[in-house]
């Protein structure tokens, strides 16, 4: 019973959670200065299209109807939420007509599989390391650790990106400046094309991810090291690999979880970055696409679907943490 | 009076960590450039072909000039400049709205709450970059610095109001506000008086966080050129080095020194933020 009204709380706090990104988004649209069925037919009439002021207005109307742009603010905010529910997104203006949804589908499973496993791979070697660097935190080897990630860690995304790009692809012609991807086929060769393709961009977008896990998980971990019950433990005779794994892990890998749900969102964001910076054939790179065309309709597309993916995410790991934690499961 | 300000500066300096006092002296280096050198300025940094393009480094131009034939070390404090000034004018109002916010929510409690935490906690959740990007292109070039600083307002309120919210509701049971409450004093001046000091050096840790924040978040507007692309700033500079293929001309300065200045100031504000934050908590005797 309790185990139903907290599953049922958590899918409460999802969909409203996916409830607010839509409003924000819906409100400042409308709220920025700029109209973009206008900046839609300028950009036509400006490649030279002539068209007569009927023929104009007739396709304002059809745009606006299109867009969804009809009827009062509520009436928008309404037919926008059902629209977008319904996973409709409308037609692609960069591609016309294919629906926005459709390219999506194409672009996303790249996106998942990069963000994924870089997600995953940096979350578990910055944690290990973290740990190893909190609990014996005098070492030589800790200190340096953690004076690395120190300054990996708050430069911002694109630079390392920048830099990798110019050293392995550019300086040294390591790997592919422009990642490509043949079809996809269930063979070895395929598989570790794929990898080589991507290696730079996972590099990135690990060595900035790993960074934070370390310095968290060595604040955390070097804490609990100082609690009575891991000296007791050690007065006991546990080994060191015991108490590290038992007693110090266990309790700091907690707040790494929770952590773990609220850094999705971010890592997403990188993942944009990462896709347009190296031109990665996913979600991100459908947004410079979108970005150069004025493709709106792919841009809140591409929007939802991260609230979507983000709250999903967060939503599974709140799930999951009972399954951790015994206090919360027995309670 | 004067030796006793220098002896107890000295005192405080000594008993800063080391990771602390080089977060300082970054941060310190990086302001003097934005608010100092900068009005020293030769003038309008972004005005096409003032000098021969292409030159070396020399004493007449520090770093050289581009091909677009503007100095690199003047367009480079301009954009540390209006950098700094976005971070700070995000970080000032993200940090006041979202303390007061927080307060006032953790005092009130109940239904209104729920409802401002909620709030919170989505938009903590919500992807912000994607939302940025479509702003960003919405405006496309016409966007002004400010209206860039504030979308990015708005989505960095939310941290310091949950923080703010945890730290009301311990204070809230204390002594001294229910005699405050007792005395007849109002919510607000309660707030004022007797709840926002202590929160002052927690609020000042996040302030130096969101300027880190928000610096990298229009950063990474700019370098899409998404965020205004008259006005330099860092990743404006990068924006336009990348599209006059500053990397395939080998022109190393163009386009090395604003990341080589982000990524050092960048680590400077990280070290000050959590050297501030290891400052307190050994002041606070833990």
């Amino acid at each position: 019973m309790r185990l139903t009204k907290f599953i049922l709380s958590r899918i409460m706090v999802w969909l409203l959670t996916i409830l607010v990104g839509i409003t924000v988004v819906f409100f400042l649209q409308r709220m920025m200065p700029s109209d973009p069925i206008e900046t839609m037919i300028s950009k036509m009439t400006s490649m030279g299209t002539n068209l007569s002021p009927e023929a104009l207005e007739a396709m304002r109307e059809s745009l606006r109807r299109q867009y969804g742009l009809e009827g009062t603010l509520f009436e928008q905010y309404l037919s926008t939420i059902t629209r977008l529910v319904h996973f409709d997104f409308g037609l692609s203006m960069a591609n016309y007509p294919t629906p926005v949804a459709q390219m999506i589908g194409q672009a996303l499973p790249y996106t998942v599989c990069l963000l994924m496993t870089t997600t995953i791979l940096s979350w578990i070697i910055g944690n290990a390391i973290g740990l190893l660097a909190g609990f014996k935190k005098n070492k030589w080897y800790s200190k340096t650790l953690e004076t690395v990630s120190m300054c990996i860690y708050p430069t911002p995304y694109f630079m390392v990106a920048l830099v990798i790009m110019i050293l392995m692809a550019y300086v040294k012609q390591w790997f592919p400046l422009v990642p490509s991807f043949d079809d996809f086929t269930f063979t070895w060769a395929w598989f570790s094309d794929a990898v080589y393709n991507s290696f730079m961009p996972a590099l990135s977008l690990m060595l900035v991810g790993t960074g934070w896990w370390i310095i968290s998980m060595k604040a955390l971990s070097s804490n609990v090291a100082e609690e009575e019950y891991v000296n007791y433990g050690r007065m006991k005779g546990l080994t060191e690999a015991t108490i590290g794994y038992r007693y110090v892990f266990r309790n700091s890998i907690l707040s790494q979880v929770t952590a773990l749900a609220l850094h999705i969102g971010g890592a997403f964001g990188g993942s944009l970055m990462c896709e347009i910076i190296f031109g990665y054939p996913g979600v991100g790179q459908m947004v410079n696409t979108a970005i150069n065309n004025s493709d709106y309709n792919l841009l809140t597309g591409v929007i939802f679907i991260s609230i979507f993916a983000v709250a999903t995410a967060t939503l599974l790991i709140d799930l999951i943490y009972p399954l951790i934690d015994p206090r919360i499961r027995n309670s | 009076m004067n030796e006793g300000y220098k002896a107890s500066f000295r005192q405080i300096w000594k008993s800063m960590s080391l990771r602390f006092k080089i977060g300082l002296c970054i941060v310190a280096f990086f302001l003097v450039i934005s608010f100092v050198l900068y009005w020293f300025s030769p003038g309008d940094v972004m005005a096409l072909s003032t000098y021969k393009r292409n030159q070396p480094l020399s004493w007449e131009h520090p770093l050289g000039t581009n091909r677009q034939g503007q100095d690199i070390f003047w367009l480079l404090v301009e954009s540390i400049h209006n950098s700094m000034v976005v971070g700070i004018v995000v970080a000032i109002a993200a940090t006041v709205i979202g303390v007061l916010i927080g307060l006032f929510s953790g005092f009130v409690g109940g239904a209104v709450d729920r409802v401002i935490m909620f709030i919170c906690d989505s938009i903590i959740v919500i992807p912000s970059l994607p939302i940025l990007i479509l702003m960003g292109s919405m405006l496309r070039g016409r966007a002004s610095l400010m209206m860039i600083a504030g979308i990015l307002i708005l989505f960095n309120w939310p941290w310091p109001a949950r923080q703010a919210r945890s730290m009301a509701l311990t204070i809230r049971e204390r002594e001294f506000v229910n005699t405050a409450r007792f005395s007849g004093e109002g919510l607000f001046k309660i707030v004022c008086v007797e709840i926002v000091p202590h929160v002052l050096s927690w609020a000042m840790a996040n302030f130096v966080n969101t300027v880190l924040v928000a610096i990298g978040s229009e950063a990474s507007l700019a370098v899409l050129g998404l965020s205004s692309t008259t006005t330099p700033t860092l990743g404006n500079m990068i924006y336009w080095a990348r599209q006059y293929q500053a990397i395939m001309l080998k022109q190393w300065v163009w386009i090395g020194s604003p990341v080589l200045a982000t990524s050092i100031m960048f680590i400077g504000l990280f070290l000050t933020y959590t050297g501030y934050n290891e400052y307190v908590a050994k002041k606070r005797g833990r």
